[in-house]
């Protein structure tokens, strides 16, 4: 059982919870996730760790209600507890000093770029963010970013807010305009699948932090298998990151579809 | 056999001479052996009740008296941790069924479990002296799921005695049969015990892939209680080498550590179409049947049906699969199995069950692609008819492929059986670990110790998949181990 002790709506479907998590909040590192049950029948979720606290023992989700189970958990008030939150799972980000590195998210997927922003800067990096939403409205964690960027372009698909356009119009630009080492890229995997097609082009290594659907996140089950340069991989025990370049997305797309 | 010896109930003591001669041998062996009632196929495929019911005290103490009580009992050499099986028998038959259950517990901790899983026909009853005679084998396996039971049900437990606290202190990783076997001697020994598990419930592969009709939880939580009610303390949701890494488990003042972490990476064929939807493995399957109540009122995980459904495999896991498949309601459930029905290293009742409850065996066949619907959901399976070769290294006569026997099966689920690899997280993240090829952890043969003095290990991490009762016998010889170096 693990006590919410804060929540703040982003916006009418996402909310960001900060849990009580001493042991995950010390162990866990960028790029890492948990997977959480809410109610003793509840289903296991997996989510990214959006930042930690070591010293007040608490970690932040960051929740998009999609379907039943994640609109139960945006429901929880602070003061509720959640059943189970196990983690941190995944391997780490491959953190290094790379040179530039462009970092772009769409929707939630900006909550795991968080940490990854912060850990790049620290690690000397010049590191361009590019927050990408359908309306002004859905942009989350810009004040939260912006600290850790050199730059911070937001790209908006009416123009509502920061440049009218898609994420990958506002990656492509920073490409055109100066020498980039790395993209890191989470979101949805349509967005990463054209972040990938579009760096590939220019032959920019480029990150991917994938989202499948998962059971047990121990590596137990297979439910989250994609493949990887032809072969069979588990994101939750040899990702969540990999190659965007290798990716067979439209598999990947047509597995979350699974029970749809 | 010297273990006899150290037993409650010795060959030698009075009451077992006086019971031997209270019957002649022709007088036992015609009495024919107890058959175990069961739930009919029609009803059982509706439900998840167990499909044995258990024999009655009547039909125990007949089964037990057809026991000769041989000078040299070859079912114990067959069991893998030496019961002093006549011993517990014999009680049986004078009717003193606590102290059957008694002699049990002196060797195994999970008695209600393996008198429920144990392939005694490989095993024990493979030996028995009745196969000399052309009959069939003494029932110890429901012989001995009797006892246990029959302890559980009447409120006379046998309670271990707890030695004084001695002021250590040791974890476990993984709450499978190694882990609680292991967990249960320590807390009798006087050490403070503490079990880490990773998924949200206690007992691994006893809750989470073998079903309630053939395992109740009822009896694996009685055995989890039993713990607790000694001081055996549990953390769930606790992944060792992620939330706790073996240096904190060091610096939290443990003396010892027993590594139990199981089998549990899937295997795949890595055949086209795998990645299908409505393709997965069966501990993809039974983890959202069992664990996670899929299908069951209120569970709110999602699990694919099916009505064509095909299960890849000839083991436990395999029968376990296909039978749930029935109950969650496949019109044709099928095993494919690439070699014959004398090779499934399933154990027979599975397979017999699983025949009667309707199951379509497809041996002697090979998948070799799936094709799915625009959507991409599995909807066909090729399969290569196989003929049985030259005997492999296992011993078995391998399948080779007919040449051009492909056969085009309309499926629209399938369940990948074919094995397991022990789990990565502890050999990948625990630096100085003697790790094999087979990703197993290399621990001495008698004490189960590691090439790291405090870490021992033991079930299927170390065998690779094997079974409920070696995974026991492992822990109970790792916890002797370890309080001997500890203690000793
Ligand atoms: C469906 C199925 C049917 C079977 N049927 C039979 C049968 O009829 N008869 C028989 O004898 N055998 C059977 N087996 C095999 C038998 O269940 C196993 O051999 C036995 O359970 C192994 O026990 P174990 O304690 O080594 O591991 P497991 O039972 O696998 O338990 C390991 C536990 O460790 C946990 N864990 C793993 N990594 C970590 C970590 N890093 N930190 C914390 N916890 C961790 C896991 O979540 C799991 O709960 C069957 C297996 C399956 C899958
Ligand atoms: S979620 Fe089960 S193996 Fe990855």
């Amino acid at each position: 059982m693990n006590k919410i002790l804060e929540k703040e709506h982003f916006s009418e479907k996402v909310v960001k919870l900060v849990v009580d998590a001493p042991m995950i909040a010390k162990s866990r590192k960028a790029g890492h996730f948990v997977i959480v049950r809410c109610g003793e029948h509840g289903e296991r979720i997996p989510l990214t760790i959006a930042d930690a606290d070591p010293v007040a023992g608490t970690i932040t989700l960051v929740v998009q209600a999609v379907g039943d189970s994640t609109t139960k958990i945006c429901a929880l008030e602070p003061g509720d507890y959640l059943t189970d939150v196990v983690g941190p799972l995944g391997k780490a980000t491959h953190i290094d000093n790379y040179g530039t590195v462009v970092c772009c998210g769409g929707g939630v997927g900006v909550a795991p770029l968080l940490p990854i922003v912060k850990a790049m800067k620290a690690a000397g990096n010049k590191v361009v963010t590019v927050l990408a939403a359908r309306t002004k409205e859905l942009v989350i964690l810009e004040e939260q970013v912006a600290p850790h960027s050199d730059e911070v372009i937001i790209m908006t698909d009416d123009g509502s807010y920061g440049t009218k356009g898609l994420v990958t119009d506002g990656v492509e630009a920073v490409i055109n305009r100066e020498k980039v080492d790395l993209v890191v890229t989470i979101g949805p995997a349509v967005m990463m699948k054209f972040v990938s097609l579009m760096t590939k082009k220019y032959d920019v290594p480029t990150m991917c932090s994938l989202n499948t659907i998962m059971v047990d996140g121990t590596g137990m089950c297979g439910a989250c298998r994609v493949t990887v340069g032809g072969k069979t991989r588990f994101v939750c025990i040899d990702g969540p990151e990999f190659d965007a370049h290798q990716v067979d997305f439209d598999e990947m797309m047509m597995r979350l579809r699974s029970y749809n | 056999m010297k273990k006899n010896d150290m037993t409650s109930a010795p060959r030698d003591s009075q009451w077992r001479e006086e019971l031997r001669k209270s019957k002649t041998a022709k007088e036992r062996a015609s009495i024919p052996r107890v058959k175990m009632p069961e739930l009919d196929p029609a009803y059982r495929v509706t439900c998840n009740e167990e499909v044995n019911q258990g024999i009655s005290a009547e039909q125990a103490v007949l089964e037990a008296s057809r026991c000769m009580d041989c000078p040299d009992p070859q079912c114990v050499t067959g069991c893998p941790v030496g019961i002093n099986i006549p011993g517990f028998i014999k009680n049986i038959e004078r009717g003193d069924f606590h102290s059957a259950a008694v002699v049990l517990k002196e060797t195994s901790a999970l008695p209600a479990v393996c008198g429920r899983v144990c392939p005694q026909e490989k095993q024990c009853e493979s030996r028995c002296v009745y196969h000399k005679m052309k009959k069939q084998p003494v029932a110890i396996g429901y012989l001995e799921r009797f006892a246990a039971d029959r302890e559980r049900s009447s409120g006379e437990k046998v309670t271990p005695s707890v030695a004084p606290a001695n002021g250590k202190k040791v974890a476990v990783v993984g709450s499978g049969p190694a882990g609680l076997s292991f967990a249960g001697d320590m807390i009798k020994r006087g050490y403070e015990v503490t079990v880490y598990e990773a998924l949200h419930e206690i007992g691994g592969v006893l809750k989470y892939g073998i079903p309630e009709f053939r395992l109740p939880n009822s009896v694996v939580d009685d055995e989890i209680e039993t713990l607790s009610g000694l001081g055996v303390k549990f953390e769930k949701d606790c992944v060792i080498g992620k939330t706790l890494s073996y240096d904190d488990i060091i610096a939290m003042g443990y003396d010892g550590l027993f590594v139990a972490s199981g089998a549990g990476l899937p295997r795949f064929m890595n055949i086209p179409g795998e990645n299908l939807i409505g393709v997965m493995s069966s501990n993809e399957y039974l983890t959202r049947v069992n664990l996670m109540g899929a299908g069951r009122s209120g569970g709110e995980t999602p699990v694919l049906t099916g009505r064509r459904v095909a299960v890849i495999g000839g083991g436990n896991t395999a029968m376990d699969s296909v039978r749930t498949a029935r109950r969650m309601g496949a019109e044709v459930a099928m095993i494919v199995y690439r070699r014959g029905e004398a090779e499934m290293p399933a154990r027979a009742e599975e397979v017999k069950h699983a025949k009667e409850e309707g199951v379509v065996f497809m041996n002697l066949c090979n998948p070799v692609e799936y094709r799915g619907d625009e959507k991409g959901r599995v909807n066909m399976m090729l399969v290569q008819r196989m003929e049985l070769g030259e005997p492999d290294e296992s011993g078995r006569r391998s399948p080779v492929p007919i040449p051009g026997a492909v056969d085009e099966i309309p499926v629209d689920l399938v369940i990948v059986s074919v094995g397991v690899s022990p789990n990565p997280l502890i050999p990948n993240s625990v630096g100085g670990l003697e790790v094999s090829k087979r990703g197993t952890i290399v621990v001495d043969d008698v004490t189960m110790r590691s090439s790291l003095a405090p870490l021992y290990a033991g079930g299927d991490i170390v065998r690779g998949g094997a079974t409920v009762i070696l995974a026991m016998g492992d822990g109970r010889r790792a916890a002797a181990a370890m309080d001997e170096a500890l203690c000793g």
